[in-house]
This record gives C-alpha cells, structure tokens and sequence, in this order.
C-alpha cells in the first residue's frame, strides 16, 4: 500500500503544477456544453425567400403582404422579389435563397372564380432542417390566407401549396459528409502540424535548421507547404471514403473531384494558417493537444456542419460568420450535395483565400528566426 | 585573419547577465576549448556566435563576417552541433545527412561523395540505413558530427559533444575530431567539462565562469601559471593547532588550503615536500590517514581560476543508452 501512495503523492504533486492543463480540462467541457447547448434544435430562422410573382393581381398583391407580414414578426425569412422564376431557381442552386415561392400568372383568376388557386414553393431540400422550417411556415400562411372561409373541408376556392424539391432526398449522413471532410484536413493540421511542430521544437531540432543559411520565408513555406500536403491527403482520402459510405450519388465524377480538390486545397491552407499562427510562438508541447479539443468544438459547430446556422443564437453566428470551417462546410455541401460549379462557392475560396493571407502574414511577422 | 574574433560580446536575460563583455580571439586552423561549470555561459556564448541568439551588446566575427549584420555569411562557413542531440531520430543516418545536405545547398553530384567521406570518417558506413533511434548515445553524437560537416565548413563549433557519453566513446568522438581536423583545414570550438580532454586536445582554453573570462591560454601555460608543479592532498588526525602553519613551513610549499581534516598542498617539488611532511607528522605524532601526490592538472587550474572543483559542478546531463556500443 506504501508504495501506492507513492504513487499518488507523485501524480497529484505534479497535477496541481500543471494549471494549463487544470484550466483547459475544465474549459474544454464548458465550452462543449455551451456550445452544443445552443447548436443544436434552434428555431431556423433568418431564411431568405426569392418570390416571383407572374400574375400582379390584387389576391397576389395580399398574398404577399401576408408573407411580408410573417417575416416582419416571426422573422423567420426574408423576401426577395425576383422577376424571373429562371433566375430564382439559379439563385436557390447556388444557395443564395433557401426556397422559391412561385405565384403563377392565373393566379387571380382562378381565385376570383374558385377555381382551386395554387402557388409552389420549390425548395433546397439538402438541408432537412431548413427545408421543414420553411414549409410549415408557408404552410401556415397559406392557412391564414384561406380564412375566414371554412377550413374544415377542402374548397374548391382555397387555395393549395405545392412543395417541389430541386434534389434528390438527402439523408443525414450525407449532410454530415462535408463537415466530416473538413473535420479530417483539420485533425492532419493539428496532428501532423501542430503537435509535431511543437514537439520538434521543444527538442531542438529547429536549432539545427536555424543555423543553417535558410531564410526565415524558405523555412515557413516549408512547414506550411509540408502540413498543407499532409492534410489535403487526408481529406482528399476521406471525401472519397465519406462519398462511398455515405451513398453520395457518382462519387468518382471527375468534375466534382477536381473542383472538390480546390477546396480541399484551400481548406487545407486556411487552417494550416491558423495553427501556425497559433503556435509560432509557443514552446510547450502540452498547449497544442490542450487548445485541439476546445478548438475542435469551437470550428466545428458552429460551421453548420451538423444543423444549419440559422437556427443558431446572435452570439454564435458571430463565431460562424469568422469560422473557417463555415465557408469549407458550405463548398463541400455545395458540391457533394448539389454538384453545383464554381460560381456557388466562389465567396467561399475568396473567404479562404483572405483567411490564409491574413493569418500567414500575421504568423510570419511572430516568427522569429532566433531562439 | 582569425576564425572568430569575439569583441565585448553580452547577452542578457531580463537583469540577469549570463555572458559578460567576453573577448577573445580564435586563429585559424585552432582547437580552441572553452571550460566552465555549468551556468557558466558557454552555451549562450556559443549560441550568439552562431547566429542563434542576437547580443544584448557587442559582437563578433566568424570567418571575417560580423554575426549580427552578416548572418547569413556567417552561416554558410560554419557548422554547428548543439548542446542537445537534435539529428532527426525517426530518419536514417544517412538521410540526416542528406537532408542537410540539401539544406546547406550542396550540389547534387557533390552530396554523394561528401556523405560517404564522412560516414567513413566516424565510423558509421555500416550503419548508414539504420533510423537514429537504433543508435546508442555515442554514435548518435557521431551522426551529429557528420552532419555539421557535411557542407564541407571552415569553421566548427561543437557544445559539449562528450557530455553524457561513456569513456570510449568519448576517446571515440575525440580521436574522430582529430582525425577529421588533420584531413581538412577546419577551426573548431568546443566546450567540455571534461579537463583531460580539453588538456590532451585543445590548443588553447578559455576559462569562463560566471559569464566571465577567466583565464586564457594553452594547457601548458595554463597549469605553469598557478602555484606548484605537484598538488599533495593528505588528510591527518588528528590535527594539531597550527598544523597549517606547520605544513606551509615545509620545503618547496607554495600554498595550503585545508578542508576539515584533508590539506591541499601545491609544491614546487612534490618528493621533497613528501619526505619532510611524513617526518613532521612523526615527530608530531600525527597519523597520515591518507597522502596522495599528484602533478598539476587542469583540474587544480580550474579549481584556481573559479573557486570550484569542476566534479562539484558537472553536469547531470541524461545518462545515454549505451547498450549498442558493443560492436
Ligand atoms: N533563454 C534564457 N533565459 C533566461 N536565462 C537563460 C536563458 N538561457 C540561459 N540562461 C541562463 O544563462 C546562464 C548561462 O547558461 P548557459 O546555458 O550558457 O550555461 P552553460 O555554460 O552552457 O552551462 P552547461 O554546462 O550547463 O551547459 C544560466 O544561468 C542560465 O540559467
Ligand atoms: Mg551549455
């Protein structure tokens, strides 16, 4: 038993030592209660609606005051007049509309004359949450729009939605797909970045390059390029997998791999930029595996990786508006899950493309080139 | 030209100096062994003078360049083995090599012939495949040795590269320097805890302590320079009043320093002396307990110079895996 306490003694003495380690064991499952607390199961809301109305007539006219009405105090969506239902559509491809309502030009008439008026909401059904959401709400309207009249009982007056899904249906695996591609480009940055970073440098074999004629950008480009390479490997093998397991139709379509590989690549390089940043001026090979789960939780959550972030709280949409694993969760949506080209997820490379700039520039200033 | 020229060098940490307004000069072609207690400031110095710390005030120059505006010269003419092991233990010994190789832009067709001169020159062809962490302690140090030479320096700086390793292969790693120094014209700095080696193998040594110079000159010069050419050390009991006084009275007695019970005695003639303290004990009847004597080392130089005995202060560097060493 004697020896035990030894035992111990030792462990408990160089635990209260250790307060990095106290604090982040501490914080790591607050921040995940917090977090996933308010990640999952919000009302989605802030939704953007594109409406094309090809008829003008008054009942038209009210039908849209009453959409307005809702979004004014349920805040649920946005409208957005569209005139042309052809661009709508594209606007919803390439995800800058969550649905489309469409009122059609005989609108009026058939409503005047009860002839079984309808309108049709086609809808991005990749997202289920955000699909659900928007129905019931229009639903809901078009049930406020048909009073007083008798509810009870189907009039040939009252009017019909019709819901139209632009893709096939999208089961949850798939939807955690693109997240799960990004999840694995960053554990390769933390892992076979980061720590191993760290860890050289605590054992001094960057003393052994630093007296070597390398520059200082010769041998950032090096560290970043390698770990770049590393992780683009990594997500590149996992997308591949991912696409196979998770039944996403033509996984091999060689258009969407190459466009898949520009994201990868980004992707790749943005949070390459980030750990480096991170690290440039650390020394203890205890901080990289801290800060790994607490940074875990904090990127990839609030992404929109797992629900859609309009259903998130203000304070977390900030967090999703900077996070880098947003724009790389919606490229990887956009293609996986829609096939959509380029012009879909442009915004999102140029969001890459600044984060890594910014953060590089700031790293290669902390780096020194000294012990 | 000299090597190094090292002029009013300091380095600083917060208020604490570690390194002095150090100067001193390296001629070329020189072994020039810097010694100190750990603390004492060898590593910083070192690491200024290869361009890994900037100095807090002062400089130097490294074959001619100034490490604080010609950096980038200044590395291109030297190589550098740290104090801790840092060759890439998950790498072959021979792509330890290569790697540097390309890092010091060796030109391709050259990177063969220099790798395998140099693996034969420390011994390790035969293990050229094997991933360094197969490797005991000593040959590590030797893949270390091999790498900082293999963009062919003029200059080379090793901090403590015997620390830690058993005494064959610290004669192993010396009797190499040597060799490698006789086949091309190369300076080399070293720091050591180890005297004798510093006596058999430096040129010249610096004495630091304190982040400060000490004493400066060859091994000979150095141990001529203190009191005595013997060093007696005997313990007695008991021990008379005055017995100090005594013994300094003896012929050819230049200095004592008693501690407890046990004298250190420096003579100019360690016989004579003998003779005449086992007659003054007899007569005192004083037992000798124990009498040994000794010429002077640069042990007695160092204890003179710092106050310290170099064993008191050596360092408790790792003891390293020597299980492989029997080749
Ligand atoms: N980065 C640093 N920050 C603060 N103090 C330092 C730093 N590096 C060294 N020192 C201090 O400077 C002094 C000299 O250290 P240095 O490593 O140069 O000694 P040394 O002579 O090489 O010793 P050893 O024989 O143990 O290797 C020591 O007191 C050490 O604590
Ligand atoms: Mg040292």
């Amino acid at each position: 038993m004697y020896r035990t306490w030894a035992i111990i003694e030792r462990e408990l003495r160089r635990f209260r030592r250790s307060p990095t380690l106290i604090v982040i064991s501490l914080l790591f499952p607050i921040v995940q209660l917090v977090i996933l607390g308010y990640a999952f199961g919000g009302n989605v809301r802030h939704l953007t609606l594109a409406v094309v109305d090809r008829d003008r007539g008054v009942p038209a006219v009210k039908l849209k005051e009453l959409a307005g009405s809702i979004a004014a105090n349920a805040g649920t969506f946005e409208m957005i007049p569209y005139a042309d239902e052809g661009a709508a559509i594209l606007a919803l491809r390439n995800g800058r509309v969550n649905g489309v309502l469409t009122i059609p030009p005989d609108y009026s008439r058939r409503v005047l004359s009860h002839a079984a008026p309808r309108v049709a909401l086609i809808e991005d059904n990749t997202d289920n949450f955000v699909a659900a959401s928007m129905g019931a709400t229009l639903n809901g309207m078009i049930g406020a729009a048909n009073q007083p009249a008798v509810t009870s009982q189907r009039m040939p007056g009252q009017v019909t939605l019709d819901v139209v899904e632009i893709y096939p249906y999208v089961p949850y695996i798939q939807y955690l797909l693109p997240g799960s591609v990004v999840m694995s480009i960053f554990m390769m940055v933390m892992i076979g970045g980061g720590i191993i970073f760290i860890d050289d440098k605590a054992r001094g074999l960057h003393e052994g390059y630093l007296v070597t004629p390398i520059t200082k950008f010769e041998l950032i480009a090096g560290f970043v390029l390698s770990g770049a390479i590393k992780a683009v490997l990594a997500g590149f093998v996992l997308m591949t997998i991912g696409s196979v397991i998770a039944g996403i139709p033509h996984p091999f379509d060689p258009l969407r791999l190459l466009r898949m590989l520009a994201v990868i690549v980004m992707t790749a390089l943005a949070l390459i930029s980030m750990m480096f940043l991170l690290m440039v001026r650390v020394t203890d090979p205890l901080v990289p595996r801290a800060i790994f789960g607490v940074l875990n939780t904090l990127l990839y959550f609030p992404s929109g990786a797992v629900y859609p972030q309009q259903g998130f709280p203000g304070w977390m949409r900030v967090i999703a508006v900077a996070d880098p694993f947003t724009y790389a969760v919606h490229a990887f949506k956009s293609l996986l899950l829609k096939n959509t080209g380029f012009a879909a997820i442009g915004g999102d490379l140029a969001y890459l493309s600044i984060f890594t700039l910014i953060a590089m520039t700031a790293a290669v200033r902390l780096f020194r080139r000294t012990l | 030209m000299d090597a190094i020229d090292v002029r009013q060098i300091v380095k600083s940490f917060g208020d604490f100096t570690a390194v002095k307004g150090i100067s001193f000069t390296v001629g070329e072609g020189e072994i020039f062994g810097l010694l100190g207690p750990n603390g004492a400031g060898k590593s910083t110095l070192i690491r200024m003078l290869v361009t890994l710390l900037p100095p807090t005030a002062g400089t130097a120059l490294v074959g001619g360049f100034d490490i604080v505006t010609h950096q980038d010269q200044v590395r291109r003419l030297i190589g550098v083995i740290p104090q801790a092991m840092t060759s890439d233990t998950e790498l072959s010994v021979e792509e330890n090599l290569l790697i540097f190789a390309k890092l010091y832009g060796v030109p391709r067709e050259k990177r063969k012939r220099l790798i395998d001169d140099l693996l034969a020159a420390v011994e390790l062809t035969q293990w050229r495949d094997k991933q360094v962490r197969q490797l005991s302690g000593g040959m590590r140090r030797r893949v270390e040795i091999a790498r900082g030479l293999v963009h062919e320096p003029k200059i080379f700086f090793l901090d403590e590269p015997t620390t830690g390793l058993d005494p064959v292969s610290r004669v192993a790693v010396w009797e190499m320097l040597r060799k490698i120094k006789a086949e091309r014209d190369l300076t080399i700095l070293i720091t050591t805890h180890y005297m004798d080696e510093a006596d058999k193998l430096c040129d010249r040594i610096a004495i630091v302590d304190h982040g400060e110079l000490k004493a400066l000159d060859t091994p000979g010069r150095l141990k001529a320079a203190i009191p005595g050419k013997n060093v007696l050390e005997a313990s007695f009991a008991p021990v008379p009043e005055g017995w100090t006084a005594t013994l300094q009275a003896l012929p050819s007695v230049e200095g004592v320093t008693p501690h407890d019970n046990i004298f250190r005695i420096a003579s100019g003639n360690g016989p004579a002396t003998t003779m005449a303290l086992m007659s003054a004990a007899a007569q005192a009847n004083v037992t000798v307990q124990s009498l040994s004597v000794q010429s002077t080392t640069l042990d007695d130089v160092f204890v003179h110079y710092t106050g310290r005995a170099l064993r008191d202060a050596l360092h408790d560097a790792p003891r390293l895996d020597i299980s492989h060493m029997r080749r």
